[in-house]
């Protein structure tokens, strides 16, 4: 298990474990967990606490003849979800969202590729390959960024996040993600938000490559 | 060992569905459960036939999933309230949730008695610290884990006396995961 340092902060994990947090974040969210035994642990911790409110509700009756209705279900065939398992650096979650296949790259421009997972109103989930020493361009954001490093490490104005650390940006960073040194960088971003690049060629490039 | 500690009823019951797929223990958890999945459902925002479909789903997944219930790990509530969070919204939102993956365990692992009690009374100080808040923040953490507040209220939400919980469910998880192994 990788050393994570970089945690998913209180607020986002109680959105989560409640189904309140949009689609692009509960994917990074479920990925993270996938790696993170700490978080799992607070995930359990929130469960316990809807669990608690769950039995502390009054009561509903229920149909008369809802019982009988799933006791007979019971024996009957169901047709199973399929689970996707982990693959190579690639966590459950995301393979599921890959449903089971290797990501589809496109080259950003620099060397950069990305794989888009999903893009619509709540926002959108991508993985993003970035060769060593290169950078994510300079951008803002107009909402929430969480970025979960999978392969290799990059490092930016904060910090320097390794496998398994999640960094956590909003619009009031502005910051430029630099690959670190040796294997390339594979990360899982997501934003409820277009990014905004600073530069004039990103900007242009970006209704593109729906950045 | 299991067979000389008493566990909760719900512990016990549910047991007893997941290891011997026992009927008449299924049912008496869903004369707790149902009544109360249907008020959550309710307060969710599921209409007309939906809501006791979501029942249904979810009492339905609690016999079909039941050998992931894992009372180390989480109280019978908890895990019910995970399942029909999800459940709600892949039905209200047309979505699938993203859940992580499960934790793989040697099969000969034998269960820890401590750590299943120790799970239980940390769930029963969570409900005492929940049922002696103040009516507003009570209300306030029901619409929470009810899912009726936003992200952004979550996030201005403040105060929640869940740190001891945590804490101490966090304890149990490091010690279970230095005992299992296979864990990835
Ligand atoms: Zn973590
Ligand atoms: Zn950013």
């Amino acid at each position: 298990m990788a050393d994570i340092n970089h945690h998913i902060p209180e607020s986002l994990l109680q959105a989560y474990a409640t189904g309140s947090l949009v689609h692009p974040f509960a994917l990074v969210v479920a990925a993270h967990i996938s790696l993170c035994t700490e978080c799992r642990a607070g995930l359990e911790a929130h469960n316990a606490a809807g669990g608690a409110i769950l039995e502390s509700l009054p009561d509903e009756p229920v149909s008369d003849d809802l019982k009988v209705r799933i006791l007979d279900q019971l024996d009957a065939p169901f047709k199973q979800k399929p689970v996707y398992e982990r693959s190579g650096v690639y966590p459950g979650p995301v393979m599921e969202a890959l449903k089971g296949a290797a990501p589809r790259w496109r080259r950003v421009g620099m060397g950069v590729r990305q794989s888009i997972l999903s893009a619509g109103q709540d926002g959108s989930v991508r993985l993003l390959f970035i060769p060593p020493g290169q950078a994510v361009p300079d951008h803002s954001h107009n909402g929430l960024e969480l970025t979960l490093v999978l392969q290799g490490s990059f490092s930016d104005e904060t910090g320097r996040y390794g496998v398994g650390d999640l960094e956590v940006a909003n619009q009031d960073l502005e910051h430029t993600p630099i690959a670190d040194a040796g294997a390339p960088c594979i990360c899982l971003a997501a934003t409820d938000a277009p990014l905004r690049f600073k530069g004039l060629v990103p900007r242009i490039l970006q209704p593109v490559f729906r950045i | 060992n299991q067979s000389t500690v008493q566990f909760s009823e719900q512990t016990t019951l549910m047991l007893a569905v997941r290891d011997n797929r026992d009927r008449a223990a299924f049912a008496a958890l869903f004369d707790f459960f149902a009544p109360r999945l249907k008020g959550f459902a309710i307060r969710s925002g599921a209409k007309g036939g939906q809501v006791e479909d979501i029942v249904q789903d979810v009492m339905l997944t609690v016999w079909r999933k039941a050998d992931q219930f894992d009372p180390q790990r989480a109280q019978v509530s908890a895990w019910i309230y995970q399942i029909a969070r999800n459940r709600q919204i892949d039905v209200m939102r047309k979505e699938n949730k993203p859940v992580p993956e499960e934790l793989h365990y040697e099969v000969e692992d034998e269960p820890d008695a401590g750590q299943i009690l120790a799970v239980e009374q940390e769930a029963e100080h969570l409900k005492k610290a929940i049922s002696r808040l103040k009516p507003e923040q009570r209300a306030m953490i029901e619409q929470a884990y009810l899912g009726e507040l936003s992200h952004q209220d979550i996030r201005e939400l403040t105060g929640l006396p869940l740190g001891t919980i945590k804490s101490r469910i966090r304890l149990g998880l490091e010690k279970l995961r230095h005992e299992l192994r296979g864990i990835r």
